[in-house]
């Protein structure tokens, strides 16, 4: 692989008949990601279940119950690399939980994958998915009609498509959507160009995910430094260094630059940004460094170093969309503790302004009851400011968690408003 | 103006850094398990760059099976001396000696499953709330569903139904008297990910990775090293060939494949034209289908 080759996350979000497990097993199988042994594994699973021929699906499946009752269960990850680009699947399950696996799966990702049988058009399921991808700000949606080879390779099928699709999809938020018509049990448009679909002029899918351009995913504009922890060494050489350990959330930092520590206020210049190989001239996301200074403030885990010019709002109050991922419903009220980049404070739900039905998109603020897999925009107050900015233009400094501590399992996801 | 993009393997590294430190801002007790294996140096290293100019401000604990190759000890011995890191042993052997656990019978007999019992004893023993582990997401299907933070119960064990959500980079390492967590830092990493970067960063790795001249055995299709602890079975012979191990565990379960690569770039090489798993030659993970998640769910690596 070349020396500037990117890392590109993706998710795919589909059901067990519409065809995903084929498409990434063609994939992986095409990039040669699959290995002899595997394939060997996954050809006598399924002639001892008495299938037909190999059966792909097995090779996502990782679990004993997966296996044994044929459905995904979690978020699994896969990984495949072509000479242009590393790649990263976050595979997730279309029906069991899919709110609360594709949130986690759509969290990191670059690109959503949508699958939608040419047969069948969008159906209740793509819409989810498309919402989903659009509530956590995926930056490119490719929409895959997939079982062309099922309609004839028809163009007009195809269009058919992009007819429902945008038309749904206008109440989104997605900034780059691409439709491919492909076959995936057959390869159309997967890894090669399909011969059977000479009217499609744009390029596969592997080309595409190949191609698209990623380096702009991450806000390249507000510097934003949560420090995670601070390096203070014992040593005779570095007896005076205090270095401020974390990884740029967005932006650039550079040495020299005027900059306000966050909630504290104090202000100072950048003397040195390290690295273990040594001094760097600027540090931009997602980059891993120690930051020091040329003031002796007190900082700790949980501050936020910020160009002084370009500050995030320090807020106790925050409107956020809330997807619950807990078995256990919302309890009214009750405190939570709530994460946000390295910062951490207790939170409270003070108020659910409404839920969305995520299959028609409607809002409703009749119900108030908090559940498993339910999205709804809530108000959160919480002890302490917390350095945030809306998470259409942060990812990082603009998503939460919310542990319940009776539990310490991590019980819902929000997006910054 | 310069490119404001990572590379692949710079995202790798800075991500396992992140999570690294992460790890020791949120545990009291963290250590690294180090097997001597490839994928427990290059934790290593990326320990020693996340926290640098400052020591690796975690201990390193070894699990030892007593049925080891000599040169991971050897290897094992020089890091933490270079390191200035404490080391702490589990040993497989007095577990056995206390009765804790029973040594396996019969011609496939390992040490393998005996692990579980002395890790899950030296982390209790210890009071470590955290172990950092080299394990990657595409070296065995059930760890493709494993988290960055994963959350051990009060006896060690791993559900995999159960586990906790994991979003963006917020990691939840909140525990309670008694559970743990293991933290896979390289969890994105795949075998060729792991070659690339030991051979741009220069890390030194154990020889038995290169290609050498060693006894060896022919069974369940790979060469086995010969060793005091190898039973000798009717119609195997001892035979001297060209090996290296693509993955270091026991000496009695880790097979060879026959190679010329002995250089870290003739390695990287030889890897990316293979068209086996790495875990293919280790007949631990061949016992059943879900070997790997039944290990796991107990409290295994």
């Amino acid at each position: 692989m070349l020396d500037n080759n990117q890392l590109l996350r993706f998710t795919t979000a589909g059901s067990v008949d519409d065809g995903k497990s084929t498409l990434i097993g063609r994939l992986l199988y095409d990039s040669k990601s699959i290995f002899e042994d595997q394939l060997e594994a996954i050809e006598s699973t399924s002639k001892k279940k008495g299938h037909e021929g190999v059966d792909l699906a097995l090779f996502t499946d990782g679990l004993r119950d997966e296996r044994e009752q044929g459905i995904t269960i979690d978020v699994a990850y896969r990984y495949f690399t072509t000479p242009k680009r590393k790649f990263i699947i976050a595979d997730t399950p279309g029906h069991i939980q899919y709110t609360r696996n594709m949130v986690t799966g759509a969290s990191t990702a670059n690109a959503a994958i949508i699958l939608v049988d040419a047969r069948h058009g969008v159906i209740e399921q793509t819409k989810r998915h498309a919402f989903i991808a659009s509530l956590l700000q995926i930056p490119h949606v490719i929409v895959c009609i997939n079982k062309m080879d099922l309609v004839d390779f028809s163009e007009e099928a195809y269009n058919k498509v992009i007819g429902q699709f945008e038309e749904f999809s206008s109440k989104l938020l997605v900034k780059d959507v691409r439709f491919i018509p492909i076959s995936a049990l057959l390869g159309d448009n997967v890894v090669n160009r399909s011969e059977n679909m000479d009217w499609y002029q744009g390029a596969p899918l592997l080309h595409t995910l190949e191609t698209m351009h990623i380096s702009s995913d991450v806000n390249k504009v507000d510097a934003r430094f949560p420090v995670q922890t601070v390096l203070r060494p014992q040593s005779e050489e570095f007896r005076d260094y205090r270095g401020y350990a974390g990884r740029m959330a967005s932006g650039v930092l550079r040495k020299g630059d005027e900059v306000t520590v966050m909630p504290s206020g104090f202000t100072s210049k950048i003397k040195s940004i390290d690295t273990f190989s040594g001094e760097v001239e600027e540090a931009f996301a997602p980059m891993s460094v120690s930051i020091t200074l040329e003031d002796d403030i007190d900082i700790s885990r949980g501050d936020m170093i910020v160009r002084s010019n370009n500050k995030p709002e320090a807020q106790q109050d925050i409107e956020v969309m809330l997807c619950w991922l807990n078995n256990s419903p919302a309890k009214p009220r009750a405190k939570y503790t709530i994460k946000q980049t390295s910062n951490e404070q207790k939170a409270m739900v003070k108020e659910v302004l409404y839920k969305i039905d995520i299959n028609t998109l409607s809002r409703s603020s009749d119900e108030t009851d908090v559940a498993m897999n339910d999205i709804c925009k809530v108000k959160i107050r919480t002890t302490k400011p917390l350095m945030v900015d809306p998470y259409r233009e942060n990812r990082t400094t603009g998503s939460i968690i919310l542990i319940d501590d009776a539990t310490n399992e991590t019980v819902a996801a929000g997006m910054v408003v | 103006m310069s490119k404001y993009y990572l590379n692949y393997l710079d995202e790798l590294e800075s991500e396992a850094i992140f999570v690294l430190r992460e790890v020791w801002a949120q545990f009291q007790n963290p250590v690294i398990l180090f097997s001597g294996g490839k994928d427990s140096i290059v934790v290593t290293h990326l320990a020693r760059k996340a926290f640098h100019p400052s020591k690796i401000p975690f201990a390193l604990m070894h699990v030892d099976t007593g049925h080891n190759f000599p040169e991971t000890i050897k290897f094992r011995d020089d890091l933490i001396e270079s390191l200035g890191v404490r080391l702490i042993v589990g040993s497989v052997q007095e577990s056995i000696d206390q009765g804790r656990v029973a040594e396996e019978k019969g011609k496939n007999a390992t040490r393998n499953a005996l692990q579980i019992t002395t890790l899950l004893d030296a982390i209790e023993s210890n009071k470590v709330d955290c172990a950092i582990g080299g394990g990657r997401r595409d070296e065995e299907k059930a760890r493709a569903k494993e988290r960055f933070f994963s959350h051990r119960d009060d006896f060690g064990q791993w559900d995999p139904k159960n586990q906790r959500p994991e979003l963006w980079n917020l990691f939840n390492g909140k525990q309670f008297e008694g559970e743990h967590f293991r933290v896979f830092p390289i969890s994105n990493w795949t075998e060729m990910d792991v070659w690339n970067y030991i051979n741009r960063e220069k890390i030194q790795i154990p020889s038995l990775y290169f290609a050498h001249e060693r006894e060896v055995v022919w069974r369940s299709n790979s060469w086995i090293p010969n060793s005091e602890f190898l039973k000798l079975e009717d119609g195997e012979e001892v035979l001297t060939k060209k090996i290296r191990f693509r993955t270091l565990g026991d000496i009695t379960i880790t097979g060879g494949i026959e190679s010329d690569a002995d250089t870290v770039e003739k390695i990287a090489q030889e890897v990316s034209a293979m068209r086996q798993t790495e875990r293919g030659n280790r007949s631990d993970d061949k016992r059943s289908e879900t070997a790997m998640e039944d290990r796991k769910k107990q409290g295994y690596f």
